[in-house]
């Protein structure tokens, strides 16, 4: 015999400020969830969807990002006549030798800001087929011109398509602005290998991108080019490489997220159990009475843990709605493995909400299990006298 | 303070809930005081730089060289008193994980410009300078790994490619406490010497004979090489320092405002918890009131419980949090030097105990003091 729900939820409205409180403080301590979730999975997201699987990064042996790499171009003709990589019609294989710098550059609204130049060949945005034109026109090969990337455009000075950016002391007409489905990408500068890379480096390409033929044969490719004797290089799968150049961060953001979260959640399983045990108390006549009524203690128990995971739920739900605003927020960090700025989106998604909401629960569960117990076991002649 | 005891009887009543609410106060203070050394961290680390160093880089980006050439003709600028350089080597010891900071220098200049930072005794100062293959390392370093004076330590090149060994023939302990004890410094001249038409100096740092003369000295080496292949950006150390904090961008802003959200919803739970022991008690501060206690000391009754429940919280919360991050030497992994509980913080956490203290003491302790006896009587059902 079950004590029916209504029962819960008049008890509930009879104390309303003390329910609304616990609910809040449920609300916010799942809003902060969500938030942290979204914080470290767009993060995340920025750098995985920077990588496919199809493609592979070959950069110089040891090196651990880009930053760090360089292939001369001798090599890199080598690099890109592998007979893994695909092709396209007219027979050129999908091979970018891209060059690859952090330059300083001026901020809307003053300072500077660090952001990646990437010089590509026209193959690239076949190898790297995520990125699209949003605005403008792409750059022409043997003019000073480049695009930029959507995410860092409005946050530099003279980032406006028709504008002329300063770099490397030359200017650069801004010929148009890239997306390429929230990547890392979206924070860097593209411009054509032969007019960077005599402007920024020298000689040297930093990385050589390869997009496969069959994406099975990666070991194969791997083999034939990290055992060539006429060159010392690294071969990574692009998607697994941009995923580990986020390794320190997201060691930070996830120490982070147990951390604050951990203690939050200890404080309002606290909360619930001290709101519950008042509850219990205070209606220790009436549990008498349910219980007199012939309502087994089992029902007592289940009431009282529903009652707490029904505030609990309650809470959760209004965490989620506090917290979806946040959705779409772009904000920017450092990327330590090329010392440059990226910036990236909060992302709640449903998986994240599910998440928040059962953590919620086992708030509730937890901090009514043991006030709920103790209603269950009240003695009932003494609770009525 | 005669009654202190009846105070006392009062949170011994729920002894659970007194326990859980004071945790609570605990836990939201000892996160507060965390989060906020996070902060107060990086800012220490932007002041720490010396205004009397200046740190003279590429224009283009810090991943640029500038040549060599460079040194005589930075001595030669009016004000500067000596000239040293250095370049990032970032090398990994055994394991990508094991990230710390390695550099290559002049090492006699070098050493000599930042005396004041840290200290190195002079036999192993001197046997450093000797030795090509010699490093010197942070205590704190040496410790995370185990290493010993006068061990080989090989390093993985990611720049500069292949394996480095080095003889660690020096430990220098940081008397400044941002200055990093993460670090490890070996000889320019070995670094050069594998990449003789590669390598040149990544930054140079130049000691001012007068801080006053800042601005004016980075004036005239900027305009000395603007039109040079090689453009120069001169500023002084701390604002170098400075400009790397601001590197984290929004993401230790969201974590405050993220921490704040976070205490904020256990305090309302704490504050909750006080407010809930005061209701029950009703019907007592009617009897109370009988027997003849004023109306001020029953406000004064209530706000004294919650004060205590606030301030126990408090205390112990900022002292764990003030105790513990030293003890276990937090750093989280390098990037936070000298992460440490400052006194503003702890005074903050006072204070915000001491608000929670009002805001959860004052309802209850008003009506209290303002409910006529009868019906506070008239309560008890």
């Amino acid at each position: 015999m079950k004590i029916p729900i209504i029962y819960n939820i008049r008890s509930l409205l009879r104390r309303p400020v003390s329910s609304a409180m616990t609910m809040l403080g449920v609300a916010l301590v799942v809003g902060v969830f969500i938030a942290m979730l979204a914080l470290a999975n767009g993060f995340k997201m920025a750098l995985i969807r920077t990588g496919s699987p199809d493609n592979v990064v070959v950069l110089r042996k040891g090196a651990d990002s880009e930053l760090s790499s360089g292939i001369s171009r001798d090599n890199a003709a080598i690099i890109s006549a592998l007979p893994q990589v695909a092709r396209d019609a007219g027979g050129r294989p999908l091979a970018s030798p891209e060059v690859f710098v952090p330059m300083n550059l001026d901020a809307a609204g003053g300072g500077d800001r660090l952001v990646v130049a990437r010089g590509v060949n026209v193959v690239a945005f076949q190898v790297r087929h995520s990125v699209r034109i949003v605005e403008g026109r792409t750059f022409t090969p043997g003019r000073d011109e480049v695009i930029i990337g959507t995410s860092i455009a409005p946050l530099l000075a003279h980032g406006a398509v028709g504008d002329t950016i300063h770099f490397a002391g030359r200017g650069w007409l801004v010929a148009g602005h890239f997306s390429s489905g929230g990547s890392a990408f979206e924070s860097e500068i593209w411009g054509e290998n032969e007019q960077l890379m005599p402007a920024l480096r020298g000689q040297v390409f930093q990385v050589v991108v390869l997009r496969l033929a069959d994406p099975a044969r990666f070991d194969e490719a791997r083999r034939a080019l990290e055992n060539d004797p006429r060159f010392q290089v690294d071969a990574h799968r692009e998607s697994e490489f941009y995923a580990s150049q986020s390794l320190i961060l997201r060691q930070i953001l996830n120490f982070l997220a147990v951390f604050i979260t951990g203690i939050m959640a200890i404080g309002a399983v606290f909360g619930a159990v001290n709101t519950m045990y008042a509850a219990v108390a205070s209606r220790t006549d009436e549990i008498a009475v349910l219980l007199t009524l012939g309502f087994p203690p089992r029902s007592v128990l289940a009431s009282f843990l529903g009652e707490a995971a029904f505030l609990a739920l309650a809470g959760g739900l209004l965490g989620c709605l506090v917290a979806l605003p946040i959705n779409g927020i772009v904000t920017t960090t450092t990327n330590w493995s090329s010392f440059s700025q990226l910036a990236f989106q909060f992302m709640v998604t449903p998986a994240i909400l599910v998440r928040g909401v059962i953590f919620a629960l086992v708030m509730g569960v937890l901090g009514g299990y043991f006030p709920a117990r103790r209603a269950a076991r009240i003695p009932v002649v003494q609770a009525i006298r | 303070m005669k009654f202190f005891p009846l105070v006392w009887a009062n949170l011994m009543r729920h002894k659970r809930r007194t326990f859980l609410t004071t945790a609570s106060v605990t836990l939201a203070l000892f996160l507060f005081a965390s989060l906020r050394s996070v902060i107060t961290t990086l800012e220490a680390g932007a002041q720490v730089g010396s205004e009397s160093r200046m740190i003279v880089q590429s224009a283009k980006a810090i991943v640029f060289f500038l040549p060599m050439s460079y040194r005589e003709r930075l001595a030669a600028v009016p004000g500067v008193q000596a000239v040293t350089w250095a370049d990032w080597f970032g090398g990994v010891y055994q394991d990508p994980k094991n990230f710390f900071a390695s550099f290559a220098a002049e090492p006699e200049s070098y050493l000599d410009m930042y005396k004041s930072d840290f200290t190195l005794p002079d036999d192993q100062r001197a046997a450093f300078i000797k030795e090509r293959t010699a490093c010197i390392v942070g205590q704190h370093l040496l410790d995370k790994f185990g290493w010993r004076l006068g061990q080989d330590v090989t390093l993985k090149g990611t720049i500069f490619q292949g394996d480095w060994t080095f003889t660690v023939r020096g430990v220098y302990h940081a008397t400044n406490k941002a200055f990093s004890e993460d670090a490890l410094m070996f000889h320019y001249d070995m670094l050069y010497e594998r990449y003789p038409r590669f390598v040149e100096p990544g930054w140079y740092v130049i000691q001012l004979k007068d801080p006053s003369l800042a601005s004016q000295v980075a004036a005239a080496v900027d305009s000395m090489f603007k039109n040079s292949s090689d453009p120069t950006k001169t500023g002084t150390e701390r604002a170098f320092n400075a400009s790397f904090a601001t590197m984290w961008g929004n993401v230790s802003f969201l974590m405050n405002s993220i921490g704040m959200a976070v205490v904020f919803a256990i305090l309302l739970v704490a504050a909750n918890s006080m407010m809930l022991s005061a209701r029950e008690r009703i019907s007592e501060v009617g009897v109370l009131k009988t027997v003849g206690f004023q109306d001020r000391l029953l406000f004064a009754l209530v706000m004294a419980e919650a004060g205590m429940i606030a301030l126990g919280g408090a205390v112990v919360g900022l002292g764990v949090a003030k105790v513990l991050y030293p003890v276990v030497g937090f750093t989280a992994m390098g990037f936070l030097p000298g992460f440490d509980v400052t006194p503003g913080t702890l005074a903050l956490g006072v204070g915000i105990a001491v608000l929670l203290a009002l805001a959860s003491g004052l309802v209850p302790a008003v009506s209290a003091a303002r409910l006529s006896a009868v019906q506070a009587l008239r309560h008890l059902e």
